[in-house]
């Protein structure tokens, strides 16, 4: 079981609901939020390019911010889900510092804070807030490891990239270009 | 998962399948550069420190070996270069962004000053030396004067030439593992290791030199070790090339030879037998002198040829 | 050419714009922590030397200090944490992978460790010093028999923990100035030399000074070498250090840097320290106020740049 997500490029809008589905649905407190969405232009005027990306914790494979972690906080559970358990959580930050994607954030009540790929939801076989609530329907979510699930098949069609591969630490959000 | 290969049918030769361009002349050079810069650095220093006759072994016997060393170094450093009849070009340049020019540059000025320092102390060391033309001793008397200026001067070149042999490896990102800052310091630290490896061959029996110098090749080896550390640590925490390269150590082709040429027989085996002797338990010095300089070679050599095979 | 902007106005406090979550906490502490393992190898490698006497400042007088220091750098530690009351959970785990975890049990073993070693000195320092128990004293007479052994103990720990200050930096490549190999030697020198610095500043013998004063220009001139060594480093690095290094070079932290950390801590205090020991009268204090300083602010420096230096956007 790897849970992974691949979000279509070509697709998405950059509407921004992914962030307020987030926000609702998991009750993150206000002045934060745990995705975001990110627009990369590329060329030079008037030959330019648009890339429109929703983006989170990448939920890595060899994730820094679980080596990191003096208290095993931060850890991966079933289906490789990044997590943070709060009342382990000392909110040293060393795990903020170790994200290379800036994915975590510390929660007003002093722990650290992150997407949990809405794991409660999961849980029930339903899909993460952000990616049910999508109007270009350009989020998948799924198994990688089932070469059957839509997520697999997308991935082997098309091409794809990752964030800053080159940091080694296997991000499992996957762009589709 | 991607998979790349040449479709192409490209074999260059001493770059594919992996790159081999530099096999033992570059890594000869390097070692050799390193014990003469610390040879050079330790008789300088304690010249300018003004202990010049209580340590007569590493102040004027170990420097005359210098600049014979130092030619080897720059034969081997030619032996290497494939469009031999165009060195020359080398000194028609000055760039600074090339460590091979500035390492070049401080070869060229360095040589002339060591043979000037071996020749100051030939006769101190070898009392019945003579000088063939009165010329030569006049010049030598002369020369004597400028003790202090010529310290200082072959003290800064041999700590450049000493990081250069570093840093000719480490200014390339494009192979992972030499892509280390830490190198610089490590290999400058390796030379100085060697340098006194090779005083103490020379020193009598039961001096006060030759316990001052276990101790300095001891403290030396001992922050060679912590130097290694740091370059294995710093590859794990760096980016995922040099993670991948790091490999080659911890379990990949470099592995036996790595952790038991360098680590155990080039330092902590001589760091104990260095141990033993402070602790007045007889080892002959030879054993440890010898172990110190085969993994000061090997330090280079491995670290030439696992460099050349890591690759992005 | 390539512009990224977070178009869902992402604004999480001390995330955006720019990283800031370790603000003047972790500095200060990852510089007790480099003044400390100072103070403690230099005590414990004179004793191990048998030079109790001869220096009786490093030996003796600057240890009684770092219980006191370890204290405010805990409490920096403590102040910094954002899930205080959770605190206890560093010491149910022990995780290797984790510079702050092998830290936190460092720190464990060394504060113990330091607090004995400044009672066994205590009567040395103040003659008339009484432990009012008779127990206590006991103790004490009987530790003092592993005298020796603590002083290595000591000597091992302090440069862990030296180089633990650097290696909680250098551990992430998520931050590409702290993302080098240099740092730990780096933050190691700067203790040694801020511990040094402490001693020059306490002493009263003028041998002492001198030693300390000596030890501090190689020390200072160590600390060049490495600082160069990270500069030539970053530059011949990935672009993401190059951008880094830029930061330094013309960038945001180009006059703090070369003026108080280069310049007033380690040139200027060393030229000082040269005229010193050619017996030029300087009042010690000045060199090893500036060397203080200057450690202090290289640490501000580097967790400061580390955070803004950055792979994306």
């Amino acid at each position: 079981m790897r849970y992974a997500m691949a979000i279509d490029t070509k697709k998405c809008v950059g509407c921004s609901d992914c962030v307020v589905a987030c926000q609702v649905e998991n009750n993150v407190p206000i002045g934060h939020c745990r995705d975001w969405v990110v627009e990369a232009t590329s060329g030079t005027y008037p030959d330019l390019s648009l890339e429109i990306r929703s983006e989170r914790c990448n939920h890595c494979t060899n994730a820094p911010c679980v080596r990191c972690c003096p208290t095993e906080a931060s850890h991966i559970v079933d289906g490789g889900i990044v997590v943070v358990d709060h009342d382990e959580c000392i909110g040293c930050k060393a795990c903020i510092t170790s994200c290379p994607y800036d994915a975590r954030f510390v929660h007003p009540e002093g722990y650290v804070d992150k997407c949990t790929f809405c794991i409660h939801r999961v849980e029930k076989g339903e899909n993460p807030a952000c990616v049910s609530v999508c109007p270009t329907k350009c989020m998948y979510f799924g198994d990688t490891d089932d070469p059957n699930s839509e997520i697999s098949q997308l991935l082997r069609k098309r091409k794809w990239k990752t964030l800053i591969p080159e940091a080694g630490t296997e991000p499992n959000i996957y762009y589709l270009t | 998962m991607i998979e790349q290969i040449i479709t192409s049918g490209k074999h260059n030769i001493g770059i594919d399948p992996v790159l081999s361009i530099w096999p033992w002349e570059v890594p000869a050079d390097l070692f050799l550069a390193g014990l003469v810069s610390g040879l050079l650095i330790i008789s300088t220093f304690l010249t300018l420190i003004g202990k010049r006759h209580d340590y007569p072994i590493a102040v004027k016997k170990a420097p005359i070996f210098a600049p014979f060393l130092l030619l080897i170094a720059l034969f081997f450093l030619f032996l290497d270069l494939s469009h031999k009849m165009y060195f020359w070009q080398l000194y028609t340049n000055i760039r600074w962004t090339s460590p091979m020019s500035w390492g070049a540059w401080t070869y060229l000025f360095l040589t002339p000053l060591t043979f000037i320092w071996a020749a100051i102390h030939l006769k101190t060391a070898y009392p019945n030396w003579k000088w063939p033309y009165e010329w030569m001793e006049n010049t030598i008397e002369y020369l004597k004067q400028y003790r202090t200026g010529l310290a200082w001067a072959i003290l800064g070149l041999s700590l450049t030439l000493s990081m250069y042999t570093g840093i000719l490896l480490s200014a390339f990102n494009a192979r992972p593992i030499w892509n280390s800052a830490i190198l610089g310091p490590l290999f400058l630290t390796s030379g100085l290791t060697s340098a006194t490896a090779f005083i103490l061959l020379n020193c009598p029996k039961g001096s006060n030199e030759k316990k001052l110098f276990c101790t300095v090749s001891l403290i030396s080896l001992g922050v060679q070790t912590f130097l290694i550390i740091h370059l294995i640590m710093g590859y794990l925490s760096s980016d995922l090339a040099q993670v991948k390269a790091a490999d080659l150590f911890l379990g990949g082709e470099f592995t036996t030879s790595f952790w038991i040429m360098i680590v155990a027989l080039g330092t902590l085996i001589p760091a104990y037998l260095h141990v033993l002797y402070l602790k007045k338990i007889k080892v002959p010095v030879i054993i440890p002198s010898i172990l110190i300089l085969t993994g000061g070679f090997f330090l280079r050599y491995i670290l030439v040829e696992a460099g050349q095979i890591s690759h992005w | 050419m390539i512009e990224e902007v977070i178009v869902s106005g992402r604004s999480n406090p001390e995330i955006d714009p720019y990283l800031h979550v370790w603000g003047w906490e972790i500095p200060f502490y990852l510089f007790i922590g480099g003044l400390v393992a100072g103070i403690l190898f230099f005590s414990a490698v004179y004793t191990i030397r048998g030079k109790q006497d001869d220096y009786p400042t490093a030996v003796k007088f600057a240890p009684m200090f770092t219980p006191l220091l370890l204290a405010l750098g805990l409490s920096a530690l403590l102040l910094d944490l954002s899930h205080k009351l959770y605190f206890w959970q560093l010491y149910t785990n022990i995780r290797w992978e984790s510079p702050m975890s092998w830290g936190a049990w460092t720190l464990m073993i060394i504060y113990p460790l330091a607090i004995v070693w400044s009672a066994l000195w205590i009567k040395d320092v103040f003659p008339k010093w009484d432990w009012k128990f008779k127990w206590l004293e006991d103790w004490i007479e009987i530790i003092r028999q592993y005298q020796k052994y603590m002083a290595w103990a000591l000597m091992v720990l302090s440069i862990v923990l030296g180089m633990y200050t650097g290696i909680l930096l250098s551990a992430f490549n998520a931050r590409p100035f702290w993302n080098t190999a240099i740092l730990g030697p780096l933050f190691l020198t700067s203790g040694l030399s801020a511990g040094a610095a402490l001693i020059m500043l306490l002493s009263k013998k003028e041998g002492e000074k001198r030693l300390f004063a000596r030890i501090d220009l190689m020390l200072i001139g160590t600390e060049l070498f490495l600082i160069i060594h990270l500069f030539m480093g970053f530059l011949a690095g990935t672009n993401v250090h190059i951008e880094a290094a830029r930061l330094f070079l013309g960038g945001e932290f180009t006059n703090s840097f070369w003026i108080f950390v280069v310049f007033g801590g380690l040139i200027f205090p060393a030229i000082l320290e040269l005229l010193e020991l050619r017996k030029i009268k300087i009042p010690h204090y000045i060199s090893a106020i500036l060397v203080l300083f200057g450690s202090l602010a290289l640490r501000f420096i580097v967790v400061d740049a580390g955070q803004a230096s950055r792979w994306l956007y």
